[in-house]
């Protein structure tokens, strides 16, 4: 593969060999998603189906109005939407859901296939299917439950925060579509000052708690949420609170990657994927700590 | 739109009611963001359901289908009785001041002059204005005659008191008051408020007055005609302002020309009643150049054989005696008085009122032709679709022919979007199959028909012979040069009056502006109010220069604002009596001291000093907006609450006349109508955000987003009736029995109404029985088949209903 | 207009060269990308302006089409995305107007006239010809034995009432407007379109 070359690869699953840094330039991108300014409307979802040449099936109606559920290997961004009552009036909280591009990929660092998952400089981490080999371990280190592996090919499949069009210089197919600019692509930085002009502007209409979500344990994200009730993002359909990844990536990667990748690729993988995606999300400090320290920090 | 898509970023309030702008328009709510985003401004909705506009919005107010005019009429008595009007714009621009015949009175729900017999007004001598004996209108300047306008609505307005609002309507008094002051606050010249609506407002038995109870209240807080004001309806279709402005249209011609009636017999009688003349001194009636527009449309449809010896060919137009809105048509099909139906990418079966009328409408005829890109429950009526649609082909003895059309991208032409905005569009590719555009299968038609009149004669076929057809490929004609007839062009020369060697125009040059159409034949134009969109200079559609100067959202040079390639209507009353800004903040258009200029065309001469004094509302005789109408609506001069036909409960203003004592209803439908002790729930159908119309069911990605038909129901009814989420439910009306899932939620909370718990259930239009989506019954099996009095727009938005636990459709592919 | 992908893209380098080529982050990335990231697919697409057919925000659109437009490819529609240029939608579309590609290619767009004889449960392919002279025929039957030339007052009305038309909003101002004089030129009444209800 030539991706080892490829100067804007930072990381590469399973892979030990450090990648060249001579190149210096490139800055971090970031998707800032407005949550106050959502109307809900799912642009994003079919722009997302249109540009990736994506063929979800027609489901069903069963009684609120997110459709598809939840992600799929074909939908690889939802709409979540919650009915909450925090005071007299209801709100309608509506969170657009997919891969956040961790900075510190808990997908990345669980992956036993080399080159199957790459984080470019720019924050980007993508799936390369070809290098996928379906073990599922990725579902299992993403504090935010996002890949989904297909029934019709066996691979992991997310957002790529539409790496295709980034390379040439474009937004994603989701934050060009998004009609009320509740998407919002540029540089991390930007998007930051960005938010820190929303957020001033929802604290002047009584939303004392308006803030970023931008959560540290994964190392900041290169999706960004502005929320209206930032201390309580569990009230957006389930946004974790403080997501982190999950201590068993840790010790897969410390112990039994050299042991046993082979067998895990191409015979135990259902197995093993079994025991670990049951295992706890959250974990602890000190085992987050310890993982950072057992996977090399922010190398792969 | 008097205003335009880009000008909502210019408001301070936006008010949302009457329409869903976020779910129907997200493209164009961006700009509400915008105002939000940018400068602090606030966003009221006000709708029965918490809709996704609801979720953004900063002050939510629910309200009881069908009782907007309660709620607007008692945002009016706000207004008024706190005197938070715009006072100089209400004195100077609108007709407050007028005076206003003695004998007009409003009793028990009635204003003077109806008719019980025949369910209309037939006398409405005594809604005039008192006029002079030079026929100009008498004003009171002080706005205190009992019988100035302004009188007359502070009384008029004064029964909706909040509580009597909240007793309509359902919504809590506290809200309500909430909303009337955040529209308060922009009843001066520096901040304004533009109000969003759509179907909401129109599919009611008093929908027209919905909108002109919202006129009002922009004219009493002054934000008619300036930046980030106005009444915006956010209209359907792709092409919907474009074709209304055609005039397709039972009784009108293009450009809002009327269709001559029986009673007009030569063309001098028609245009008697059609050039208003002014009544207020020094006003200018615009409509005094009715006559010029309409003959170069004559000569733009029959070219050399509208001639003056034949009053411009004036009998080869239909005189209409009955008006054949859609209602009418659908009524005279299911009564066989119709033969043939050519639906041209209008699904009626799904569209109209009541499915089953128009079934047996269907199924009366001799031929139906559909033209359709897509498959569609028009043409496949005479199928068996189980219970979703039980019919027996057999027994339907229409022959159907279906056509193949192109779509968007697979031809040439312009659009005009709801900001009055005609922009062009350009061929990307053939379309599938053997499908062709609506202009080659019209020609095709037509040029059959001509050579079968040509062979064989029939009834009158002068004007099916004498039709202008000069088209460079009269097989197919292009787009490009149909609408440069639209636009119009030059016959013979025109000459200046004041100096016949002077010529202002020469044979075969296109019109700069309507202002040039003559009406003794010299020019054509198929529409008035489109020309300027095609000059020598070009195809002014295809222009894409998309500078905004003032960066106030005015994009002149992009495509064609009809008209005269204006983007803010009436935009003359953005300044006061003086021609000066009312505020700097709002500066638009104003008086330079010789001129008037600013970021748009001037709505107004464009040298009338404003010492004049003529009115900013140049298309009305009177100059003024008008707070009060006359006899230009059927139900009467001032808008007033009547309850639904599908009444929930008696009219507590005058429960004898409940509903709209006016209102459309056919001999056939007269016990259509539900009543709340067979039928307790109040229902509303609505589009979502996922679908447009019912286009989109044939379309994947808008399947997988909303596959299914679904009922919304608030917790505390689905409690009561053991309903839980995802539960197939079954609802009834007087009309008929649909079958939905249950969509069980907080957004739709009981209200009070009148001292009962109302329950409000709501229903999405977009499904039928063809389409990628799920099968399903289409909503309007149970909608009521009665229709606004002034313009007939069927009651799909407040009708009664029941609903139950019930079992799948037989035929639901779960 | 169309402006090919090559217009395009100069256009666009020059956009980008404006701001900052870096801030995307794939700086200095060149062919190196390809082996991991997605070939960006309209890098030679010809783009066609248009606008979007659904409601009447009428969004611009930009068609991206298969084939350079010269006589032996065909084009074919293979992408929609916002026009940035429009002043109204600014790039942006809704969940319609994102997903509008699989309108233009919907399993269920009508391919070929069809016929469905009185009585039939079905359709039956028929040709162009067949179909438009059918029709003419059918309407000038109806018109030539229902046309009013007076009224029962003698007054010459000139109208046909037992035909008519449902004309579709999504028609461009110029097929409008031929429906319109066509159909009015024949003396119908009964036109009407979606604005009514």
């Amino acid at each position: 593969m030539a991706t080892l070359q490829s100067l804007d690869i930072r990381r590469r699953s399973a892979s030990t060999e450090a990648p060249p840094q001579i190149r210096k330039g490139g800055v971090e991108v970031a998707k800032l998603i407005d949550v106050s300014k959502c109307i809900g409307c799912k642009a994003c979802q079919t722009a997302c189906l249109t540009w990736n040449d994506l063929r979800e099936p027609v489901g069903v109606t069963d009684g609120v109005y997110d459709n598809p559920r939840d992600l799929t290997p074909t939908s690889w961004t939802v709409m979540k939407f919650a009915e909450v009552e925090t005071g007299p009036d209801l709100e309608w909280l509506i969170r657009k859901d997919g891969c956040m591009h961790c900075d510190d990929p808990g997908c990345l660092k669980a992956c036993p296939a080399p080159g199957a998952i790459v984080q470019y400089t720019n924050g980007i981490v993508d799936f390369v299917s070809e290098n996928c080999i379906g073990c599922g371990y990725c579902v299992k280190g993403c504090p935010f439950n996002v890949p989904r592996i297909s029934k019709l090919d066996r691979k992991a499949y997310k957002c790529t925060l539409c790496s295709d069009r980034v390379a040439v210089g474009q937004a994603p197919a989701c934050a060009k579509a998004c009609p009320t600019q509740a998407i919002y692509f540029g540089s991390k930085e930007d998007m930051k000052v960005h938010a820190e002009g929303r957020i001033a502007d929802l604290k002047s209409r009584g939303y004392k708690n308006a803030g970023l979500y931008d959560p540290p344990g994964v190392g900041g994200t290169h999706v960004m949420y502005v929320l209206h009730h930032a201390d309580k993002p569990m009230l957006y359909s389930g946004l974790p609170e403080n997501p982190r990844i999950s201590p068993l990536v840790g010790v897969w990667k410390g112990v039994m990657k050299p042991l046993s990748l082979a067998a895990i690729a191409f015979a135990g993988a259902f197995g093993f994927l079994h025991y670990i995606t049951k295992g706890p999300n959250e974990v602890a400090e000190s085992d987050e700590r310890k993982a950072a320290e057992l996977t090399g920090g922010r190398g792969a | 739109m008097t205003n335009s898509w880009n000008d909502i970023k210019n408001a301070d309030v936006v008010l949302i009611m009457g329409g869903n702008a976020a779910e129907a328009h997200p493209c164009g709510f961006k700009w509400v963001t915008e105002a939000k985003s940018t400068h602090g401004a606030k966003l009221i909705v006000v709708d029965p359901r918490f809709t996704r506009s609801a979720a953004v919005a900063d002050m939510y107010a629910p309200l009881r289908p069908g009782t907007d005019i309660a709620f607007l009429m008692g945002v009016i008595n706000y207004l008024l009785v706190n005197d938070k009007i715009h006072r100089d714009y209400v004195k100077a621009f609108t007709n407050a001041t007028y005076l206003v015949r003695e004998g007009f009175k409003f009793e028990d729900g009635l204003f003077t002059g109806y008719d019980p017999a025949r369910r209309d007004y037939t006398d409405r001598s005594q809604w005039e204005y008192q006029f002079d004996d030079q026929g100009m209108a008498r004003v009171d300047e002080t706005m205190t005659s009992p019988n100035c306008v302004m009188s007359l609505l502070k009384a008029h307005a004064a029964r909706y008191t909040p509580e009597m609002v909240e007793r309509i309507t359902g919504t809590p008094k506290d809200k309500f008051l909430k909303v009337c002051e955040m529209l308060a606050t922009t009843a001066n010249g520096e901040r304004s408020m533009t109000c969003l609506y759509a179907l909401g407002w129109t599919q009611h038995t008093v929908g027209a007055q919905n909108i002109r109870c919202m006129a009002m209240i922009q004219l009493l807080l002054g934000n008619m005609g300036v930046p980030g004001g106005g009444v915006n309806a956010l209209r359907g279709h792709a092409n919907v302002q474009g074709i209304t402005d055609i005039g397709l249209l039972s009784t009108s011609t293009p450009g809002y020309l009327v269709l001559p009636n029986e009673r007009e017999t030569t063309l001098a009688d028609y245009l008697k009643t059609r050039a208003f003349k002014p009544i207020r001194p020094n006003q200018t009636s615009f409509w005094q150049n009715y006559n010029k527009f309409f003959v170069s449309q004559q000569k733009a449809f029959f070219g050399a054989a509208a001639t003056a010896e034949n009053d411009f060919a004036f009998d080869y137009l239909p005189k209409f005696g009955t008006p054949f809105d859609t209602m009418k048509i659908i009524d005279a099909m299911a009564a066989g008085q119709m033969n043939g139906l050519i639906c041209q990418g209008l699904n009626i079966l799904l569209a109209g009122p009541d499915k089953q009328k128009t079934q047996r409408g269907l199924a009366k005829l001799k031929f139906l032709v559909v033209a359709d890109p897509i498959e569609t429950e028009t043409a496949r009526f005479f199928e068996n679709h189980g219970e979703f649609h039980n019919v027996d082909p057999k027994t339907i003895q229409t022959e159907v022919i279906q056509l193949p059309v192109s779509v968007y991208v697979e031809e040439d032409g312009s659009f005009t979007n709801s900001s009055r905005v005609i922009t062009w569009h350009w061929k990307a590719a053939d379309g599938p199959g053997e499908s062709r555009s609506d202009i080659d299968i019209m020609t095709g038609i037509y040029r059959r028909l001509k050579a079968k009149y040509a062979k064989d004669g029939g009834a009158f076929p002068d004007p099916v012979m004498n039709l202008t057809w000069n088209y460079s490929n009269p097989a197919s004609p292009a787009a490009d040069e149909v609408l440069k007839e639209i636009n119009g062009y030059v016959l013979q020369d025109v000459t200046d009056p004041a100096d016949p060697s002077r010529v202002l125009l020469r044979a075969g040059q296109q019109l700069p502006s309507f202002a040039m159409m003559t009406a003794d034949g010299k020019t054509a134009g198929g529409c008035w109010i489109y020309t300027g969109c095609y000059t020598d200079g070009g195809n002014m559609t295809k222009r894409r220069d998309a500078s905004d100067p003032t960066g106030l959202g005015v994009h002149g040079n992009w495509g064609f604002s009809w008209p005269a390639n204006r983007r803010v209507l009436y935009n003359r009353a953005s300044a006061d009596a003086d021609g000066k800004p009312w505020s700097e903040r709002k500066k638009y258009v104003f008086w330079n001291g010789t001129r008037w200029t600013g970021a748009d065309v001037p709505d107004y001469g464009p040298t009338v000093a404003p010492n004049r004094a003529a009115g900013p509302f140049i298309m009305n005789p009177e100059g003024a907006g008008r707070l009060y109408v006359r006899g230009a609506m059927r139900e009467g001069p001032f808008p007033e609450h009547y309850e639904p036909m599908d009444a929930y409960i008696a009219n507590p203003l005058h429960p004898k006349v409940s509903s709209s004592p006016v209102a459309r209803i056919f001999a056939a439908d007269k016990d259509s109508f539900g009543k709340p002790d067979k039928f307790p729930i109040v229902a509303t159908t609505y589009r979502l955000t996922e679908h447009f119309h019912y286009w989109t069911k044939a379309v994947h990605g808008n399947a997988v987003m909303q596959p299914e038909l679904f009922v919304e129901v608030g917790e505390r009814l689905a409690k009561a009736k053991g309903v839980k989420n995802g539960d197939w439910v079954e609802i009834s009306s007087q009309r008929g029995a649909i079958k939905a899932k249950a969509v069980v939620t907080k957004r739709l909370r009981p209200i009070k109404v009148d001292g009962k718990d109302c329950d409000v259930v709501g229903l999405p239009i977009h499904y039928g029985f063809v389409g990628l989506t799920k099968k399903g019954y289409p909503t309007n099996v149970i909608t009521p088949s009665v229709g606004d009095a002034s313009v007939n727009t069927p009651e799909y938005k407040a009708f009664l209903v029941d609903v139950k636990k019930t079992s799948a459709p037989a035929t639901a592919t779960v | 207009m169309t402006v090919t992908r090559r217009t395009f893209m100069k256009v666009s380098a020059a956009g980008i060269a404006a701001s900052s080529v870096g801030a995307l982050g794939f700086t200095g990335a060149g062919d190196a990308l390809a082996a991991s990231v997605r070939p960006f697919k309209l890098e030679r697409a010809t783009e066609t302006r248009s606008t979007c057919p659904y409601c009447s925000v009428s969004c611009g659109v930009l068609v991206y089409t298969m084939g350079d437009k010269s006589k032996n490819a065909k084009a074919e529609v293979v992408h929609i995305e916002g026009d940035p240029d429009n002043p109204v939608n600014r790039g942006t579309l809704c969940p319609r107007g994102a997903a509008s590609l699989d309108f233009v290619h919907s399993p269920l767009r009508v391919k070929y006239p069809m016929h469905r004889k009185p009585g039939s449960n079905k359709f039956e392919r028929v040709t162009w010809d067949f179909a438009l002279d059918r029709i003419a025929t059918l309407l000038k039957e109806d018109r030539d034995k229902n046309f009013i030339a007076k009224n029962r007052d003698g007054v010459t009305v000139n109208r046909w009432e037992t035909t008519g038309i449902f004309a579709t909003s999504a028609q461009t101002n110029e097929a409008g407007y031929l429906t319109y004089k066509i159909m009015r030129g024949l003396g119908m009444v009964p036109i009407e379109t979606q604005a009514r209800i």
